[in-house]
């Protein structure tokens, strides 16, 4: 009887294991679908990009090798003020979302230039459609008065924006409790089992029963998808990240490297290593991010810092996303990417639908890890 | 009176009394206080604006914890008052709302 009841209590139509942005953005999609779902997660302690990420809603450069991807990432752009408002109407949480164009600062020429080339072939296999800027350092100071002498110039794209990633984080969690989600902080999945039909998953606090299982668990993704036929080569690159004191707004546009809040918080990032699963931050990798946002914006140098973090991004090889239904174990599907925060309006719209409903127009084959090994 | 101070100073090591400005107003304080002692004294409250709502606050924790008592101090913005000896002469301002945060050096941007 203790059992039947626990069972139920333990059921869902689906499960999500993994409650970072990835997850909490799929589950509410799937809401909207009309499922029960339930979120699994671990407790505490547990590697969570999604609570130490650079909050950029970022268009330009992204899938320079993949045309698909810079489809995907400019349909999330453009569905992410929905979201946002639909967010704000169910939560009260304003995610302070703005997306009225960013700048990828230089500080030489060459990586000016070369940026500039690479959009101009983003803008060819766009078939034309990519809508971007190079600037020179006067034409910089048009949107940023305070950029630095050192700056050689930027590439401006008008899709660029960002918001605040913890209050995304927090207005995701309320909207997919609000409408019924159960989020289980019980510890680490460890083995899913195919029922005939559905799932069963095993985790330190019991186990749970879902017909579909969708695996969102970042860099967790990498144990859990040999046990339903998938693939998922994802490691850690870790970036740390600078907050400075809260001073008047001067930063009305994000750049790739420092972007001011609404509420006036600096963040300045990021840095690319490859140092496996420790998320600590380092002196050395503090100063050249304070060093490079200084010549960037000079007037930085008087600014405090306040906190410091290191944070790991979920990394396949190429840097793009892993979409993927196992084929040997139907009703399973991997859903994990770097760039969660740009892409969490694609994750609660076309991704989720194509989860309930086992259809898609997006194109999803790109997005196979099978990729990997042709 | 809302804004009487009920700081009070105990007798302490140095008797020594000096001068400073708190919002232009003349202050005399002991040679060992700190530039937060100097606004409580003053009874001055609040004695910042926080950034974002602007909420009135006040002193607090007086050990360098709390970072309630950011004041101006000699047009330095955002500087923890009671982390700060205060000096003969030394101008001390509320601080109101989030700092400035300006080019000093405009010959430098204009390169
Ligand atoms: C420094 C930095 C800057 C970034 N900047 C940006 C940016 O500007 N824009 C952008 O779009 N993206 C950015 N990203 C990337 C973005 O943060 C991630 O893509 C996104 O957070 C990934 O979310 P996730 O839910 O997949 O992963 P995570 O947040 O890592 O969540 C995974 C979750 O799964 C759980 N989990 C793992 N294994 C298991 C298991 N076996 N059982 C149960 N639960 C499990 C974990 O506890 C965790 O809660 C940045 C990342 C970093 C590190
Ligand atoms: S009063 Fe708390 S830090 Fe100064």
């Amino acid at each position: 009887m203790t059992q039947a009841i626990s069972r139920a209590a333990r059921t869902a139509d689906l499960c999500l294991i993994g409650g970072g942005l990835v997850g909490l953005a799929v589950g509410i999609g799937l809401q909207r679908n009309g499922l029960n779902v339930a979120i699994l997660d671990e407790g505490d302690v547990a590697l969570r990009a999604s609570r130490g990420n650079f909050g950029l809603v970022w268009v330009q450069g992204k899938g320079d090798t993949l045309p698909e991807y810079a489809r995907v990432t400019r349909l999330s752009a453009r569905l992410w003020p929905a979201l946002a408002a639909r967010l704000r109407e169910r939560t009260g949480i304003d995610i302070e979302l703005q997306q009225n164009g960013g700048l990828y600062l230089s500080l030489t020429e060459q990586e000016v230039a070369d940026r500039e080339a690479m959009l101009i072939r983003m803008r060819a296999a766009a078939g034309g459609d990519y809508p971007f800027r190079r600037l020179d350092l006067k034409q910089v100071r048009e949107f940023i008065p305070e950029a630095g002498p050192e700056v050689a110039g930027a590439t401006w794209c008008p899709e660029d924006g960002h918001l605040n990633p913890l209050k995304l984080l927090r207005a995701l969690t309320e909207a997919f409790l609000k409408a019924g989600g159960r989020i289980a902080n019980s510890g680490r999945a460890s083995a899913i089992s195919p029922l005939n039909p559905g799932f069963r998953i095993s985790t330190p606090a019991g186990d749970w029963y879902c017909d579909k299982v969708v695996l969102s668990a970042g860099l967790g993704n990498r144990e859990l998808a040999p046990q339903v036929g998938l693939d998922a080569p994802v490691s850690p690159n870790r970036g740390q990240v600078l907050i400075a004191e809260r001073v008047r707004p001067f930063l009305h546009y994000p750049t790739g490297h420092v972007r001011q809040t609404d509420e006036g918080t600096l963040q300045i990032g990021d840095s690319k290593e490859d140092v496996g699963f420790d998320s600590g931050t380092t002196t050395d990798v503090m100063a050249q991010i304070a060093r490079r946002a200084t010549r960037m914006f000079p007037l930085l140098r008087e600014v405090r810092m306040v906190r410091a973090w290191g944070a790991l991004r979920v990394m396949t090889p190429d840097g793009y996303p892993l979409y993927e239904a196992s084929d040997s174990h139907p009703g399973a599907y991997l859903v994990t990417c770097h760039s969660g925060v740009t892409l969490g309006a694609l994750h609660e719209g076309p991704i989720a639908d194509w989860i309930a409903r086992d259809r898609t127009d997006l194109p999803l084959e790109v997005f196979h890890a099978k990729r990997f090994s042709l | 009176m809302p804004n009487a101070s009920r700081f009070e100073r105990l007798a302490a090591r140095d008797d020594r009394w000096i001068t400073v400005s708190v919002e232009g107003e003349p202050v005399k304080v002991r040679a060992g206080d700190n530039a937060a002692t100097a606004v409580l004294a003053a009874g001055l409250r609040p004695s910042r604006t926080t950034a974002v709502s602007g909420a009135g606050r006040a002193p607090y924790c007086m050990m360098g914890v709390c970072f309630e008592c950011l004041l101006e101090i000699d047009g330095v913005e955002n500087v923890q008052g009671c982390m700060t000896p205060v000096r003969p002469g030394m101008e001390i301002r509320r601080q109101q709302g989030a700092r400035h945060c300006e080019n000093n050096d405009r010959e430098e941007m204009s390169a």
